[in-house]
């Protein structure tokens, strides 16, 4: 797993982080498709903000202590044991919205239709996701993280009687 | 007689403080045995999601709070479907209701809390329920499997669990009214506003809502069985059954005769640790510290329960971490109504200050006393509202900036960049990083939900 990091100091608030996490997420992944002929246009997966000139875009930091996982009423919030990647089980998500008050950036959003709730998967399957592929100001960095930082049960001690 | 289990870690209660102690002492511990000892005969499952099952029959597979091989995989003996019928603290033992005898070294009561039901005349009839578990819940869909006529309900207690109740029967056809004691339902948390927000889409939904008054008795009129309820000022309101959740109370009987300190709750320290050692409480059953009232209290509530539970898990496995505490906290979605709520929402004099908003289905609020957020209502517009939370839960000052926090734009961006550029850059909260060796860890460092350290 990785970790996308902001450089607001170059972030111009041009909006297409959001545009092609949109795009990532949609169903035909076709931008002319996504925005125009698919039934329910995608929500991304991260926001951009901006005040005056300064901007930059949040998305889930996948904690490594993830409030939003302890507080999860339904275990659909988990931590993949093997990335470390914060994901949610669309199944078995009751959308009761306990993750939004407990999330520090307001991270997660809802998918109201659904009835779920939505957040950054760093676009599994790609080698960098979309938003920091696409941004065109590199205000965006990913970096992959050490193994060893993320996943609980590779660092347990063993404290045998 | 039977030769005693042994086992390193014995935890009873198998619900969300009893499964975040048993992962917490996964991470830490991989090999000392663990047993997690219930009452109820399922696997773990999501307490809130009776709900479900009372409109739909959900499968118990649905309800799951963790996969089915939890247990296995994480090599838990599950004792499912016994009752502890002793406790002996000085002995390290427990007895179950089949005899058995176990032996602990650290053990950890999360019996967590049971409904409280009024000695009111008819309450033992046939048609009156509780809801708070997954049997109350097939009771009630059973119950209402007989009728192929329109059920009426009457709803004693307008607070969380009533309030849950009463959208699962409405959406279940039944024709429900909801008698709270108090002057509004939902009082304890949430805001007059927001608490007639949610009447009024009751109300919408054919519900009646009877407010300031109790109910004195529950009537029959057929041998055993509930036939309507009687309010105190002896109105009649007939009904077919009676749904009881005026709230609940810790399950604490089974320290009763042990010394353990109990107020409310069994009172437990940082460590989440009782006044005796090498036992720990978490989640409905204890009473842990509160940030906002800096004192111990009763916070029954399901991410409390986790994160109090992982906490204790944690000190029982031999790694210190402290309790940030927990105060009331709720996200609630009533017939598409969705409001989040936190902390102190009714100030109880002129020392605080309220700043709120309110427009269309938009309503937030905020309460302050010295420039710290006490509490917190978001409803409509709740996806930020996690930002105000941790401010809240993390002390801090927002004076120079409060206005910004109910804005429409409200972001991390409204804040100070000292304040939001460590929650983008990883840099806090920092896990430890436990290397793999046998020297004992240090004290766990992490800042933001619940652990801190070193205090």
């Amino acid at each position: 797993m990785g970790r996308v990091y902001i450089k607001k100091e170059v972030c111009i608030g041009c909006h297409l982080c959001e545009l092609y996490c949109q795009l990532q997420h949609s169903r035909s992944t076709d931008l002319i498709k996504a925005f125009k002929r698919e039934s329910m246009r995608p929500s991304p997966r991260l926001r951009v903000e901006e005040k005056e000139a300064v901007s930059f875009s949040v998305r889930c930091q996948h904690c490594d202590e993830a409030p939003c996982v302890y507080a999860c009423l339904s275990g659909a919030l988990t931590r993949d044991s093997k990335t470390g990647l914060v994901k949610v089980d669309e199944e078995r998500c009751i959308g009761c919205w306990t993750c939004l008050l407990v999330c520090p950036i307001g991270a997660i959003s809802r998918d109201t239709a659904e009835k779920k709730v939505l957040k950054c998967d760093l676009c599994q399957g790609e080698d960098v996701p979309a938003c920091v592929a696409n941004c065109p100001n590199e205000a965006l960095i990913y970096v992959e993280v050490q193994d060893e930082s993320h996943s609980t049960e590779g660092k347990v001690i063993a404290m045998i009687q | 007689m039977t030769k005693a289990e042994r086992v390193k870690y014995l935890i009873i209660g198998n619900s969300a403080g009893g499964i975040g102690a048993a992962e917490a002492i996964r991470e830490v511990d991989r090999a000392g045995a663990i047993a997690i000892v219930s009452s109820e005969p399922y696997h773990a499952y999501s307490r809130p999601l009776i709900s479900q099952y009372l409109v739909e029959g959900r499968p118990l597979q649905r309800m799951m709070f963790r996969p089915a091989d939890f247990y296995k995989e994480k090599n838990i003996q599950a004792i499912l479907g016994q009752e502890v019928t002793g406790l002996n603290i000085d002995k390290h033992n427990v007895k179950l209701d089949d005899g058995r005898s176990i032996i602990w070294e650290k053990l950890l009561l999360a019996t967590g809390s049971s409904p409280i039901v009024p000695n009111i005349e008819g309450i033992g009839l046939k048609g009156v329920f509780t809801f708070t578990t997954r049997d109350d819940a097939r009771a009630i869909y059973k119950f209402l499997n007989q009728y192929h006529t329109e059920v009426r309900a009457v709803v004693i207690g307008g607070g969380l669990i009533g309030i849950s109740a009463t959208e699962a029967l409405v959406k279940r056809g039944v024709k429900v009214t909801i008698v709270e004691m108090k002057e509004r339902i939902l009082n304890t948390i949430l805001d007059e506003e927001a608490s007639f927000l949610v009447e009024a889409s009751l109300n919408e939904l054919g519900v009646e809502i009877i407010n300031g008054h109790i109910v004195s008795r529950i009537t029959s009129f057929l041998p055993g069985r509930a036939t309507g309820i009687a309010l105190d000022n002896d109105r009649p309101i007939p009904c077919e059954m009676v749904i009881v959740a005026v709230g609940v109370q810790p399950r604490t009987k089974i320290v009763s005769e042990t010394g353990i300190r109990i107020d409310r709750g069994i009172l437990v320290d940082h460590h989440m640790a009782t006044s005796s050692p090498d036992v720990y409480a978490c989640g409905d059953v204890a009473e842990a510290y509160d940030f906002i009232y800096d004192e111990n209290r009763l916070t029954p509530i399901w991410p409390n329960a986790y994160i109090g539970g992982r906490i204790a898990g944690f000190n029982m496995a031999g790694l210190p971490t402290e309790y940030q505490g927990g105060t009331s906290m709720n996200a609630m979605k009533y017939f598409g109504l969705a409001i989040v709520s936190a902390g102190i929402l009714t100030p109880p004099d002129d020392s605080y200050e309220v700043i709120s908003e309110k427009h269309g289905h938009v309503y937030k609020k905020v309460v302050l006393k010295n420039g710290l957020i006490v509490g917190v209502i978001f409803s409509g517009d709740i996806e930020k509202s996690g930002i105000i939370y941790n401010l809240m839960k993390n002390r801090v000052n927002v004076d120079t900036f409060k206005q910004a926090l109910i804005a429409d734009d409200f972001g991390l961006i409204s804040l100070p960049e000292e304040i939001w550029r460590p929650l983008l850059e990883h840099t806090s909260p920092v896990t430890p990083s436990l290397a793999t060796s046998d020297k004992q860890p240090e004290k766990m460092a992490i800042g933001d939900l619940g652990l801190v350290s070193g205090r």
